[in-house]
């Protein structure tokens, strides 16, 4: 968590504990304290504090969003053109009546195919994310709204916001505030005026019916904290951690045999990096690193709990096994790079020699 | 001479080892056949073709035809 997110919500427990719709002075004090947040929150989005809502997580914003949208426009039919590279809670909250779209070798959405997809008859909702959280390739989101027509455009930029500018052209926007070093448990929903909207569940007075119950005030304050000093370093940050990431790709390219990084290497998110072994188990991969002091992700079939592999690097086409995922956050400095890069081709090595290769 | 490698209940990489392994036992021109069940077979074993520059032949229903080009 950010440091300021951790200080705001220490102080926050304290002085908004109290349910911000009673009218006592404890509850009007959370209220403010909740305005407070919304408006910091709105403005970083782009939104007036009107259009904002905030939810439990990035996924029951992601789920609020979609099914609020396709109950407003269950008249004109029911299905969810998406990309194929969606977080899987857009991919859930699809379901039967997802339209799923491919992407090309990077993971980039394939535009026709998309136009085409959105105006077919009967689609409630266009989902497209603005960069994908496995390969950090950022998705057209302007181009393609400007293909939807009267179709609204979901965003999810859970991955992105923080990190890189908010993309504009959308109807309704999800993301998550600890992606960008806020609490869990903090979603946000932006909701553009004049998207129609119905939710779908039983209704409370609470964030117009989208978020029903007692809201979490000192996390909505820790993570509208996090958000805004994230804001305030982001030019620097960005701009190193895409200067580490050119330098790891690079690296990992150089010094590892047989290795296949992928998503796009200039159009992407600024601070995550994903590569592909061949010959390589992930779960190995990710132990032999963790051992050595880096906590990575990995894609890789043996590492899920499905014993699927990333539904992302398939639909891209690349190597699913070895794989593993890089994201640098504000406590990166420049030796834990290096010293990744260093450990790494042995620990490649290693593994492969161990079933002969 | 082509060869056919059964994979079955193997999970991923070791489809793929094994058909790396096999490739150069066959003459360029001749093929392998991969028999795998695990899901990651089926973008792997495409995957490692394109990387290695060697044609898939046939990609259906767990069977997987890779011919050697060089």
């Amino acid at each position: 968590m950010h440091p300021a997110a951790r200080e705001m919500l220490l102080s926050a427990v304290d002085s908004g504990w109290a349910d911000p719709v009673r009218l006592h002075h404890e509850g009007r004090t959370a209220r403010l304290l909740l305005d407070n947040a919304r408006a910091v929150l709105a403005d970083a989005i782009g939104v007036r504090p009107d259009e904002l809502y905030l939810t439990t997580s990035g996924t029951t914003a992601i789920q609020a969003g979609l099914s609020a949208i396709r109950a407003a426009r269950r008249r004109i039919g029911p299905a969810v053109v998406h990309t194929a590279v969606e977080h899987s809670a857009v991919l859930h909250s699809a379901g039967d009546e997802g339209v799923e779209v491919g992407v090309d070798i990077r993971g980039r959405v394939d535009q026709e195919a998309f136009a085409r997809a959105v105006q077919q008859p009967g689609v409630a909702v266009a989902a497209v994310q603005s960069a994908n959280h496995e390969v950090g390739t950022r998705q057209p989101i302007t181009a393609i709204a400007e293909e939807c027509g009267d179709v609204p455009l979901f965003v999810d930029a859970s991955a992105s916001v923080g990190h890189d500018a908010v993309p504009e052209g959308w109807s309704v926007l999800a993301a998550s505030a600890h992606k960008w070093g806020g609490p869990a448990g903090v979603g946000l929903l932006a909701v553009r005026k004049g998207t129609r909207i119905a939710p779908a569940w039983p209704m409370d007075e609470r964030e117009d019916g989208l978020s029903p119950g007692f809201p979490d005030v000192p996390h909505a304050l820790a993570a509208a904290a996090a958000l805004q000093a994230r804001l305030s370093e982001a030019e620097e940050l960005n701009k190193q951690h895409r200067a580490w990431i050119d330098e790891v790709r690079r690296r990992v390219q150089a010094d590892v045999p047989d290795v296949e990084v992928v998503g796009d290497p200039d159009d992407r998110l600024p601070h995550i990096l994903t590569f592909s072994c061949l010959y390589v188990d992930g779960e190995a991969l990710v132990t032999a690193l963790d051992a050595e002091g880096f906590a990575v992700s990995s894609g890789s079939a043996c590492t899920s709990s499905t014993l699927k592999p990333s539904h992302v690097l398939a639909a891209m086409g690349v190597l699913t096994h070895g794989n593993v995922r890089v994201s640098l956050s504000r406590e990166t400095r420049y030796e834990d790079v290096d010293r990744f890069c260093q450990v790494l081709p042995g620990i490649v090595q290693r593994i492969r020699a161990e079933v002969g290769m | 001479m082509s060869v056919e490698l059964d994979c079955r209940g193997l999970l991923c990489p070791l489809p793929v080892i094994k058909l790396a392994k096999a490739l150069p036992s066959v003459a360029v021109g001749e093929t392998v056949t991969v028999l795998a069940d695990d899901p990651a077979a089926a973008v792997d074993i495409p995957a490692w073709c394109r990387m290695r520059s060697q044609e898939l032949v046939e990609s259906a229903e767990k069977r997987y035809v890779v011919r050697r080009v060089s």
